[in-house]
């Protein structure tokens, strides 16, 4: 094996693809103009729920620069779009799937929702004419409440009339009821998971283009998952064939989830392109953002965590209604499910687990996967019922959590799945030591002396990555495989170009992927390229999602090096007339064991290309490798988290005074890189806890946050800095050990936050976000 | 109820045409681009970013928001960091810009985009151009500013990836002075 005191595995390397994202040359889908260029605006619905009587175009349509506009009456012959992932009721029987239409056909159903597509010369052309457009719309009653969709006298859809999607249910609950039957206690909470708006900093964008030369389409759209994105489009809605549709991501600035689905735009523009003969681009402005990427979250839910007199877990049961929105978008069914409550278990040998799932429609904007995508809304539960629960019990909330720690691995839990490793207690231990909880009584009483309060608070989270194997995520509704494919191109003169389906909008997969080529192949990282987000040169793919890039991705780029390392093990021994199980590759050279005889990859990469002495009887020239990996099982990644916080009860503004976390993501390939991806998970959910609230008019449907004035996003002066760490229980089945780390901070940190502000406030419950306002209501006793 | 002219954005009920579309007029300007000048014919309604990014193809200026709340459009005009969709390129007329394009000297990086680099200081690179101008002008008006004063500072910067903790760290080690590792 490569001598590991050389490799760049575990090094903090600097980013290669830094240099162009600071001078300005970072290429995002908006960047892209295509010859003979032309653009798209979506004219969208101003109401929540409407029938559309008429449309009348003819006025738009012979405004300058016009070259078509379409509605859904064009689109006859086009399908719906797909939901990813089938989830059955209670009685077995199928979810409902209402039509999802690309553009409106008879009805709208959130505000925002498409009508039609206006393409012109330039933008502005398209965004005058589509002013010119009359819709004559009959309003109906928006269904806005997610507790009540049953008797809202108002259907999403038709055929739907009671506005629930599925009702599903999970673990076993007679043995819940069983355990609740003998509990010396019992803790109680309802709370809300509120509605977020994920809001990548670049606004989705996509640019279509037709040629007849070829009956080629080429489309650039800010998207995490390029090979899905064409999958869905072709195979479910457009019926062509995928070799006939080219999907490029390039750069994509930040997606949380929001660009993994297959969205209405992508497919209207695709379609439109053959109609119009040019190019079309269509980028988001923000406000279209804010009504039309999906939103997050969105849970009402009821918990309930039964325990002995000595504060060990008996059994949780959970209900809770999950939000899907106007329209099922690509995983909407299986966040509030198979990500939600197999999850439920959290850290804790909790020995009976029940949870029933009601999935609704509402008149808002399709909901989906957001950064953990159900695994925070699991830790949100556990946690915050778990630390209410050791103060009803006045127990210690570091202790009841020790004493109920699952310690033998592997384990299997009540609710479908089987940890391979951990040790929850090393993670605890070590951020108690780093958060000084020891000096914490003495900065409550500083705090007290300046009459503010202060508060602290838990969370021991884990999660779920490396999503998924296929066969399991099959057996759970799963439409598609959730494998991954890598490829590895060794060039004659021994660098090496890998395509990679994974794809980085963030996450710096360039540099970290090449970190581990490099090592395995003994090379500079310099001569390891890694391409990613374009169908036309990358095999196949599933995509980024999931903290599986690594985990998954990797994976399959390490077994296609394997394959790499294997012929090439062959051509050496060729060369060096020895036996192919006499060579060993080392320190990027071929030897022949127990010898001093040795050739450079260079040399074994040459003679693939240049056969003349060459065993070309039992060997191709080349050296090409391609690999699938499907892995084995999810992974585990887990932390522990300690949030202080700082109240002004004048005010009720609130400060994070310490954010301490430590996470056991198993091996780390770039510390430097682990850490940003920790930072920006914990501003993401202490955004949630503090800050951000997607809010509706409950009567009209209007989104109220739908912009940056009005939809808080955390800010700088709303942070502190972080102290964090590691520890390492390296995954069991994947060859890096590792586990994924890019939604552990958005996971664990709003309990931990709520956790400390109701400690601080001395309250049972406070919701998210915890505006000023609701923290100074609960400070002075306000309702 | 009956709506016409709907959109998402405009106002129920309103009919009245656009006057810009109906009058087609335009507008010459001329500027300063990273040391050179342009000139430039553009609809009224264009905005400097617009301009930026369009016209000039100086596509390193982002666009973020549509209410001048994120700040990935920061430019700097005449030595002043500003959001450069919120003002029209009209009245850039007369000015001298600098982009991200701009604020490298010959092929090296400017002392702040060297410090992001080498702090992390930014993942998927979109609001970076629009912090990087922004962290330079905070720098230049308060050299010695605090990390109380930093985070103030970049407030009118929205980044969604680093949780701004590198970001800090970036400006920090630029007002350090210490040498970043080399690229």
């Amino acid at each position: 094996m490569t001598d590991m005191s050389n490799s760049p595995i575990g090094k903090p390397l600097l980013r290669r693809e830094d240099a162009r994202f600071l001078t300005g040359a970072g290429q995002y889908t908006d960047d892209v103009v295509l010859h003979n260029q032309s653009y798209g605006v979506f004219l969208r619905s101003p109401y929540a729920h409407a029938r559309i009587k008429s449309i009348k175009l003819d006025a738009a349509k012979a405004a300058p620069g016009v070259l078509n506009i379409f509605t859904g009456a064009d689109m006859a012959g086009v399908g719906g779009l797909p939901c990813g992932w089938l989830i059955h009721n209670k009685d077995g029987t199928p979810m409902k799937e209402p039509a999802h239409p690309v553009l409106a056909k008879d009805k709208v159903r959130h505000v925002g929702d498409q009508v039609a597509l206006v393409v012109a010369e330039t933008w502005l052309q398209a965004k005058d004419a589509a002013e010119l457009i009359e819709v004559d719309y009959e309003e109906l009653k928006p269904v806005m409440d997610i507790t009540s969709v049953e008797a809202a006298g108002s259907a999403v859809h038709d055929d739907v009339p009671n506005n629930v999607c599925y009702d599903w249910g999970h673990g076993d609950k007679a043995a819940v009821d069983a355990a609740f039957a003998k509990a010396a206690h019992v803790t109680k909470l309802s709370f809300i998971n509120n509605r977020l708006i994920p809001n990548a900093m670049e606004p989705r964008a996509a640019n279509a283009h037709y040629t007849k030369h070829d009956g080629q389409y080429t489309l650039y759209v800010a998207n995490q998952n390029p090979h899905v994105e064409r999958l869905l489009m072709c195979a479910f809605v457009l019926g062509l064939p995928e070799s006939k549709v080219r999907v490029i991501a390039p750069d994509v600035g930040g997606g949380f989830g929001s660009k993994i689905f297959l969205y209405p735009e992508d497919v209207a523009l695709v379609w439109a392109s053959k109609q119009v003969g040019r190019p079309i681009k269509w980028t988001a402005e923000r406000s279209e953002s804010f009504l039309t990427d999906a939103h997050g979250r969105d849970h009402a839910s009821t918990a309930e965590l039964a325990l002995d007199a000595q504060g060990n877990f008996l059994a949780l049961k959970v209900s809770t209604v999950a939000n899907m929105g106007a329209y099922l978008s690509t995983f909407a069914s299986a966040v509030p499910t198979i990500l939600y409550a197999t999850l439920l278990a959290g850290q804790y040998k909790t020995p009976a687990i029940y949870a029933e799932v009601k999935a609704v429609f509402t008149n808002t904007a399709p909901v989906d996967a957001y950064r953990g995508a159900g695994r925070p809304e699991a830790t949100y539960l556990v946690e915050r019922i778990v630390e209410t629960a050791a103060r009803d019990m006045k127990m210690d909330p570091a202790q009841i959590r020790r004493q109920n720690f699952i310690t033998q691995f592997p384990y299997a839990t009540p609710v479908g799945l089987t940890y391979d490793t951990g040790d929850y207690a090393a993670h605890l231990d070590k951020a108690i030591a780093l958060a000084d909880v020891a000096g914490y009584p003495a900065r409550k009483a500083a705090s007290a002396a300046k009459g503010r309060k202060r508060g602290i608070g838990y969370s021991c989270y884990i999660e779920a990555c490396g999503i998924a194997p296929s066969n399991i995520a099959g057996a759970l509704g799963a439409r598609a495989g959730l494998f991954e494919a890598g490829e590895v191109r060794v060039h004659p003169t021994g660098t090496v170009t890998v395509f990679t389906g994974s794809h980085s909008h963030g996450q710096g997969h360039e540099t970290t992927f090449a970190q581990v080529v490099a090592a395995k192949l003994g090379m500079p990282v310099e001569n390891v390229e890694i391409v990613h987000g374009d169908t036309g040169r990358i095999p196949f793919g599933m995509g980024t999602y999931g903290s599986r890039s690594l985990a998954v991705g990797g994976t399959a780029i390490i077994k296609a090096v394997d394959k790499v390392i294997a012929k090439g093990k062959k051509i050496a021994a060729h060369l060096l007339e020895a036996a192919d199980t006499d060579i060993e590759f080392e320190n990027g050279e071929f030897k022949v064991k127990g010898t001093d005889k040795k050739l450079p990859f260079g040399a074994v990469s040459l003679t693939a290309y240049v056969p003349h002495n060459f065993p070309l009887d039992k060997l191709e020239p080349g050296l090409n490798e391609n690999a699938f990996y499907d892995p084995t099982n999810f992974t585990y990644p887990s932390g522990s988290y300690v949030c202080e916080v700082e109240v002004d009860p004048e005010t009720g503004r609130t400060t994070v005074e310490k954010f301490t976390a430590v996470d056991d993501f198993g091996n780390i390939v770039n510390p430097m890189i682990v850490a940003g991806q920790v930072h920006g998970g914990i501003a993401q959910g202490l955004g949630q806890a503090m800050l951000e609230g997607c809010s509706y008019d409950p009567e009209s449907g209007q989104l109220l946050t739908g912009s940056f004035m009005d939809y808080a996003m955390p800010r700088a002066d709303d942070l502190p800095s972080f102290q964090i760490d590691h520890t390492n229980t390296p995954c069991t089945h994947n060859p890096l050990g590792v586990k994924g780390c890019g939604e552990a901070g958005a996971i664990g940190s709003p309990p931990a936050f709520i956790n400390a502000l109701t400690d601080a406030l001395g309250v049972r419950d406070i919701a998210m976000p915890a505006t000023a306002e609701r923290v100074w209501r609960a400070a002075n006793g306000i309702a | 109820m009956h709506l016409d002219n709907a959109s998402a954005s405009g106002a129920s009920g309103r009919v009245t045409q656009n006057p810009w579309r109906r009058h087609q007029v335009s507008i010459a300007i001329s500027l300063t681009v990273n040391g050179k000048a342009v000139q430039a014919t553009v609809d009224p309604r264009t905005l400097l970013v617009q301009l930026i990014r369009e016209q000039l193809q100086l596509t390193g200026t982002h666009v973020g928001c549509d209410t001048a709340q994120c700040g990935a459009c920061t430019v700097h005009m005449n030595g002043r960091a500003v959001k450069s969709c919120s003002m029209l390129a009209a009245q850039a007329q007369g000015a001298s810009i600098t982009t991200i394009e701009g604020l490298s000297q010959d092929g090296t990086l400017h002392p702040m985009q060297a410090a992001f680099r080498e702090c992390h200081g930014l993942q998927c690179g979109y609001c970076t151009p629009g912090m990087v101008m922004s962290a330079v002008q905070l720098l230049a008006d308060n050299p010695k500013a605090s990390e109380t004063e930093i985070r103030e500072g970049l407030e009118g910067n929205i980044c969604r990836c680093t949780g701004y903790h590198n970001i800090v760290k970036a400006v920090q080690f630029c007002q350090s002075g210490k040498q970043p590792t080399a690229a």
